[in-house]
């Protein structure tokens, strides 16, 4: 069963087309990533999926109905978005960022409601950010500004999160403090999530199911084992990989890698 | 045990909610504000040439009496400026904290969207082509003008690819102006008009009657209950544009709409005082100071702190030098300038 289904979309800013006719299915109650080089068309495709930005050709389908006939609202429902480069005007507190993120389920002049702050103080809470909440957010480390943001999404109680990145730029341990939090929101509550991550072996621990890009093109999709292979790494990131078994977890990780001799 | 623990969980969680829920301090700027306001324009009314008493400042509004010449004073002369002075206040702080909520650029100032320009530049074009064009024209005009600033602006900023961001706004914005800028001193040059036109860039509220406010106030209570509707709107706008799609909002016709409001706002404020700048930048940054970020509190504490700023400013401007007035642009500009640079050295992080 897919939660997301992407329909020979075409997506681009003026006349340059990103993404030319790529279809891919998310499955639901999976972790996904997307991996691929820069430039690559990743985050393109997530923001089509997001609907941040508009497909030129295709149609991007939320539970079988096209995402652009639907309420913005309602898919705000069903779906969260935490964004590459997400940036907190100054003077927020932790409280009032996470809360902003119940605007979907409320009306009018949107006071909070008692079930609204049972989802905002347990989001806060599931992120371990209870002894921040009443910090402005800009007065907080890197890690703990991509959890304030990701607490937000969870506030908005969506069954499918929507990550661009979301360890860039923190240290080893954050990065991993992260992808843990949303296996267990994945494990534990069904969620579906969709991630675009950088660091292979990441994608590979943590993912259900991966999508590798280039070019805006669809080079493979599956398990991490079907897609974590030498030549499929060759294809997609030009490198000759070594390629060994994950002492944790039993997936397949990258061991070290050179560029491909022919391109140099 | 656990059961006291449990209850006590939910005290506290209750108090918390309380704490969260009621911005006393919001409430406080203003109730408070709205009072010195009131306070403001009784004194404003009641200092000029001619010396007045506060009693009768009261008189001349509630027992107007057509046969007392300081009645006549008031009802004609004082109160169409206070009055002016305040709307034209408010006008500016609220299309101001639109601005920089939308554009998510603390500098945001309906300056820098090239609308004080693009109304400048119509009235030179006004005064040179059709003179002595009855003020009511006038004021559409300088409408017009506003909007064909913003226009300019908006359009130059969205041809280029990825369309708008912040940045981009503030670029086209200063380019736009400066071109309308020496566009307008060129007609002025041209059709010798320097003096007529140096008048109206001094700004100053001295000339309101009170057929200009019988012809702003309409528009411009629709555009502040429209403001104050979509407050909540420029609170999510202002998180990015990315993450308000992803809240569900839809920000194409949010910001079209919050674009018009700021048009039919600054719209109607440039053509009573002229191109008075910095209004737009302060009272926002002011009131986001003291009531925190949410856009709920910011749009009606603006309106009334900037209400009350542009009365004390043209007191201020009456008072320094009788019975000489100072040009209230001036007084503000020596206010805005240094807060302009504090800001700008600041990195612009608070918005």
């Amino acid at each position: 069963m897919s939660a997301i289904k992407v329909d020979q979309v075409a997506i681009g800013y003026s006349n340059t087309l990103i993404i030319d006719d790529l279809s891919v299915s998310i499955p639901e109650k999976k972790i996904t990533t997307i991996i691929g080089p820069n430039g690559c068309g990743k985050s393109t495709l997530l923001k089509a999926i997001s609907r941040v930005l508009k497909t030129k050709r295709g149609a991007v389908y939320l539970d079988g109905r096209a995402i652009h006939q639907l309420e913005t609202k309602e898919v705000a429902k069903k779906m969260a978005i935490l964004p590459q480069s997400a940036n907190a005007p100054g003077g927020l507190t932790v409280f009032e960022l996470v809360s902003y993120g119940r605007f979907p389920h409320q009306s009018g002049f949107g006071s909070l409601k008692k079930e609204d702050y049972e989802y905002i103080y347990w989001a806060i809470d599931v992120t371990g950010l209870n002894e921040f909440k009443d910090r402005p957010v800009e007065a907080l480390s890197g890690g703990q500004r991509q959890r304030v943001w990701i607490a937000m999404a969870l506030a908005q109680d969506t069954e499918i999160l929507i990550l661009d990145e979301p360890t860039t730029y923190l240290d080893l341990a954050h990065q991993l403090d992260i992808l843990l939090l949303l296996q267990r929101l994945n494990e534990e509550e069904g969620r579906t999530i969709v991630m675009v991550l950088h660091d292979l072996n990441h994608a590979s621990r943590f993912s259900d199911y991966m999508i590798a890009m280039k070019n805006g093109k669809l080079v493979k999709e599956g398990t991490p084992e079907e897609v974590m292979t030498c030549p499929n790494l060759q294809l997609v990131f030009n490198i000759e990989a070594r390629i060994a078994t994950c002492p944790f977890s039993d997936n397949p990780i990258c061991l070290s890698y050179q560029l491909c001799q022919k391109d140099r | 045990m656990s059961a006291s623990a449990e209850v006590s969980a939910k005290i506290e969680k209750l108090t918390e909610i309380k704490k969260h829920s009621h911005p006393i301090v919001a409430v406080v700027v203003l109730f408070g504000g709205m009072f010195a306001l009131l306070v403001a324009i009784g004194l404003s009314i009641s200092f000029g040439a001619a010396d007045i008493k506060l009693a009768t400042v009261w008189t001349a509004v509630f027992q107007f009496d057509p046969d007392l010449t300081q009645h006549q004073i008031i009802r004609e002369i004082r109160m169409p400026r206070v009055l002016g002075a305040a709307i034209v206040g408010s006008c500016f702080a609220v299309s101001g904290a639109l601005m920089q909520g939308m554009t998510r650029n603390p500098l945001a100032d309906s300056g820098l969207l090239g609308l004080n320009a693009g109304a400048a530049f119509m009235l030179a074009l006004c005064f040179a082509l059709l003179p002595g064009l009855p003020y009511m024209y006038l004021i559409m005009y300088s409408f017009l003008g506003a909007g064909l600033g913003v226009g300019i602006v908006y359009g130059v900023g969205s041809m280029s690819r990825g369309g708008l961001t912040p940045m981009r706004l503030v670029l086209a914005g200063a380019a736009v102006s400066a071109l309308l800028g020496a566009l307008s001193e060129g007609i002025a040059l041209y059709f010798r008009i320097g003096q007529d036109l140096a008048f109206w860039y001094a700004g100053g509220v001295s000339g309101t009657k009170w057929v200009h406010l019988q012809i702003m106030s309409p528009w411009i209570l629709v555009a502040m209950i429209g403001a104050l509707i979509l407050s909540r709107s420029i609170t999510l706008l202002s998180l990015g544009e990315e993450v308000a799609i992803g809240l569900g909002q839809r920000t194409k016709t949010i910001k079209l709409v919050g674009m018009i409001i700021v048009l039919i706002l600054a719209g109607a404020a440039v053509s009573v005082v002229g191109a008075v700048g910095f209004f737009g930048l302060i009272v926002p940054h002011l009131t986001r100071f003291l009531v925190g970020h949410d856009y709920r509190w910011i749009i009606p504490c603006s309106i009334v702190l900037g209400g009350l700023l542009v009365v004390l400013a043209d007191l201020g401007a009456r008072m320094i030098n009788p019975p000489y007035e100072t040009p209230i642009g001036a007084l503000i500009a020596l206010i805005g300038v240094p807060f302009f640079l504090y800001l700008a050295r600041k990195g612009g992080k608070e918005l």
